[in-house]
């Protein structure tokens, strides 16, 4: 019998119903993982570090927030992301047997999960749930934007793995801009750092290759800002939260390169056609919500569920901008590549910034998105990301705006309470529900 | 005569309403929830429509409520008890505009308009600390059964101030007060103000605008009243019913339900 296209959407060239864009997404990720998995044969077979010849000549550990991924692929260096290593694990159920071997070493339960998981997921050999491996670093890069946790998770790090580190010592954006000393403080810094990197490479520094690089990030923010932009459609095509994450791997790891410029076009590409023929990112749009903080990845389909059965589709999210807050206009200046990469650490991300102007930077959300309400998501493994958020739901509940503050944790599933998480959002939405939709007042 | 019904799965006791649609109850019952969730709404259910005078096919819809709606496996749909007990008190006491509603394993505070509807809740978190079963870890401690508790601390002149409203610590606390010879009297009324204190601080998140009325099992405990009233400084809205207030909301919320289906037949 014959597959036709109806029986076999595979072989009519269907796609899975997320989309392309998640299609895309997967590829992109299992070759960063491939090209890592390359670069720890070489070094078991040489055991030696830097690698020359072609291909990337090593891998670099850096944090999220604020990255500079450019300075890295100009000397054809692999970007290491240990939040990215610790959430895989999470999200596959299985951080909580890492989480219990660094408790074992003495890690506390009060410490960061995600330092926790990934200390112990070294320590074990780094394999990644895809089964390939993670390399030992050539340099360790902390680049310490918004997070003063990843100043010791680094130094652990760079005691277990014996690979020297780097600290790029970025200031917290007190005002609403940061001084031209304190550019400039972070652009001597990054002079120091590319000197590091030429002796780890083996390659020498070519600025022109580095602009090559920032105009093809460039080019991949303004999509990403352009498929943000798209959300504003009622319904939204586009779900801002959990997709957004999704979506961030390849920000993180391919924005400077063509392929991550294919796939910020294809997204959006995908996001510009559901407009047209008015498709939702959520089955039927009833409430359209902003989202404040990481979620709980051990349980983010289910906490994605609760979100589902009230048709509630995030709209913005302040985490999808841990990486860069490029919706607001910010974009890496191939022109002055220096100073433009020092800005993106001190000004252009969510986690820099203070906490006026997170607020500011919600409150634009709900209006300039028109969402109905906002929903934060504390999390204790991080405190620099969660401190404040009571005041915050003050904040928002007096201008208004109804404000769901729940509680549970990125990595550790143990503070996740399935039942009470519903109760919450259940509740939520039935006042939310009310409040929207009923005509009658008493709604019985 | 529509016919609609409420049953509450609470973590400790199951409760059942049976209203008619003028909103008078008619029936109601409560029974231990135990470990079969399932079982406990199906025998909580019948015993109330019993009650009533009616049959179960007599009514037209079940709404359930509590921690185990979802179990209410014969219920056509399911509401916080969030929504409930914000529903029931104000059927209990027109004009609450905030409900404390502190049950077996948690307490909540909700923030009502004037039509019952719910505007704003906090409530605790994972942990058990400070709600019924705090003061069931504390009877026991104290050698007492949970009814007995609330008339003793009102007895206290000198309460003890308590180190932790840990539901796991409270036992060690109390032994030690006992060690040095505190009155029973005394830490137990010393035990309702750290709940007191505790529960107001949650719903001073949500405004604590009067009138105030309490709901769910604890509150039929007149020292955890008393403990509440001097520390609000105002009268907070007691009933007997109160502690049905959950079944009674979804009840209401049921023949609203029925009627609506009614109309639209």
């Amino acid at each position: 019998m014959t597959d036709t296209p109806k029986e076999n959407p595979k072989a009519a060239g269907h796609v899975h119903y997320q989309g392309r864009m998640h299609a895309l997404q997967k590829e992109i990720i299992t070759r960063w993982y491939k090209e890592l998995h390359g670069v720890w044969q070489r070094q078991q077979a040489s055991n030696a570090v830097p690698l020359p010849g072609s291909g990337a000549t090593g891998a670099v550990p850096l944090m999220i927030s604020g990255n500079c991924v450019e300075l890295l692929q100009a000397f054809d260096l692999l970007p290491v992301y240990p939040e990215i290593n610790a959430l895989q694990l999470a999200i596959r159920k299985k951080a909580l047997e890492y989480l219990l071997k660094a408790e074992d070493m003495g890690y506390s339960t009060d410490n960061c999960g995600y330092v926790k998981a990934d200390m112990a997921f070294y320590l074990e050999g780094a394999e990644t749930a895809q089964g390939t491996r993670i390399p030992k670093p050539s340099l360790i890069l902390n680049n310490f934007v918004g997070c003063n946790t990843y100043i010791k998770w680094f130094e652990h790090l760079a005691h277990f793995t014996k690979a020297p580190l780097f600290t790029l010592d970025i200031p917290f954006l007190q005002g609403e801009e940061p001084d031209a000393g304190q550019i400039k403080y972070v652009a001597d810094q990054l002079k120091d750092l590319i000197r590091l990197l030429e002796k780890v490479s083996g390659r020498s520094f070519d600025i022109d290759r580095l602009r090559e690089i920032l105009k093809l990030s460039a080019r991949s923010e303004e999509l990403w800002s352009a498929i943000k932009m798209t959300a504003k459609n009622n319904p939204s095509p586009y779900e801002a939260f959990f997709d957004a994450t999704t979506m961030m791997g390849p920000l993180y790891v391919s924005r400077g390169t063509p392929e991550g410029v294919r796939f910020f076009e294809e997204a959006l590409r995908e996001m510009e056609e559901k407009v047209r023929l008015g498709v939702g990112a959520v089955a039927k749009e009833r409430f359209r919500v902003v989202v404040e903080a990481p979620p709980p990845y051990p349980y983010f389909k289910a906490f994605r569920d609760l979100f589902n059965t009230w048709g509630a589709c995030s709209v913005a999210s302040t985490y999808s901008c841990v990486g860069g807050t490029f919706e607001f206009g910010f974009r890496h200046d191939p022109r002055d590549p220096l100073n433009s990469i020092a800005r993106h650490m001190l000004v252009h991300n969510v986690c820099n910034r203070n906490y006026i102007q997170r607020y500011d930077q919600i409150l634009r959300y709900i209006k300039e998105w028109n969402a109905d309400a906002l929903i934060i998501h504390s999390v204790k493994s991080c405190r620099l990301f969660s401190a404040g958020h009571g005041d915050m739901r003050e904040f928002f509940t007096s201008k208004g705006i109804p404000t769901l503050y729940v509680e549970s944790d990125l990595e550790d599933p143990r503070y996740y309470s399935p039942a009470q998480m519903r109760n919450r959002f259940d509740a939520f939405f039935e006042a939310l529900e009310h409040k929207k939709y009923s005509t009658k007042g008493a709604g019985v | 005569m529509i016919y609609g019904a409420g049953v509450d799965v609470g973590s400790t006791q199951t409760k059942a309403v049976v209203m008619d649609e003028n909103r008078k109850v008619l029936g109601q019952a409560i029974i231990p929830t135990g470990a079969n969730v399932i079982k406990a709404a199906e025998k909580a259910f019948p015993i109330a429509v019993k009650a009533a005078g009616l049959h179960t096919q007599d009514i037209a819809y079940v709404v359930g409520t509590g921690y185990g709606r979802y179990k209410v496996t014969f219920g056509q749909s399911q509401i916080t008890e969030i929504s409930c007990h914000a529903r029931g008190a104000h059927f209990l006491f027109p004009s609450t505009r905030t409900v404390l509603d502190m049950g077996g394993q948690d307490t909540k505070a909700i923030r009502i308009g004037p039509t019952g509807d719910v505007i704003d809740f906090s409530m605790n978190d994972k942990c058990a600390a400070g709600t019924g079963r705090f003061l069931a870890a504390a009877a026991e401690a104290a050698g007492l059964e949970l009814d007995e508790i609330g008339p003793i601390s009102l007895k206290g002149t000198r309460p003890v101030k308590l180190t932790t409203v840990c539901t796991v610590f409270v036992e060690s606390d109390i032994l030690s007060y006992l060690v040095l010879g505190k009155k029973i009297e005394d830490i137990l009324s010393g035990v309702h103000k750290a709940i007191a204190m505790r529960t107001l601080s949650l719903a001073a998140r949500v405004g604590l605008d009067p009138e105030v009325t309490f709901t769910g099992g604890v509150s039929r405990n007149v020292g955890m009243v008393q403990a509440l009233e001097e520390r609000l400084g105002l009268k907070i809205n007691i009933s007997p019913d109160a502690h049905f207030a959950g079944a009674i909301g979804a009840a209401i919320f049921a023949v609203a339900k029925a009627a609506a289906i009614g109309a639209e037949k």
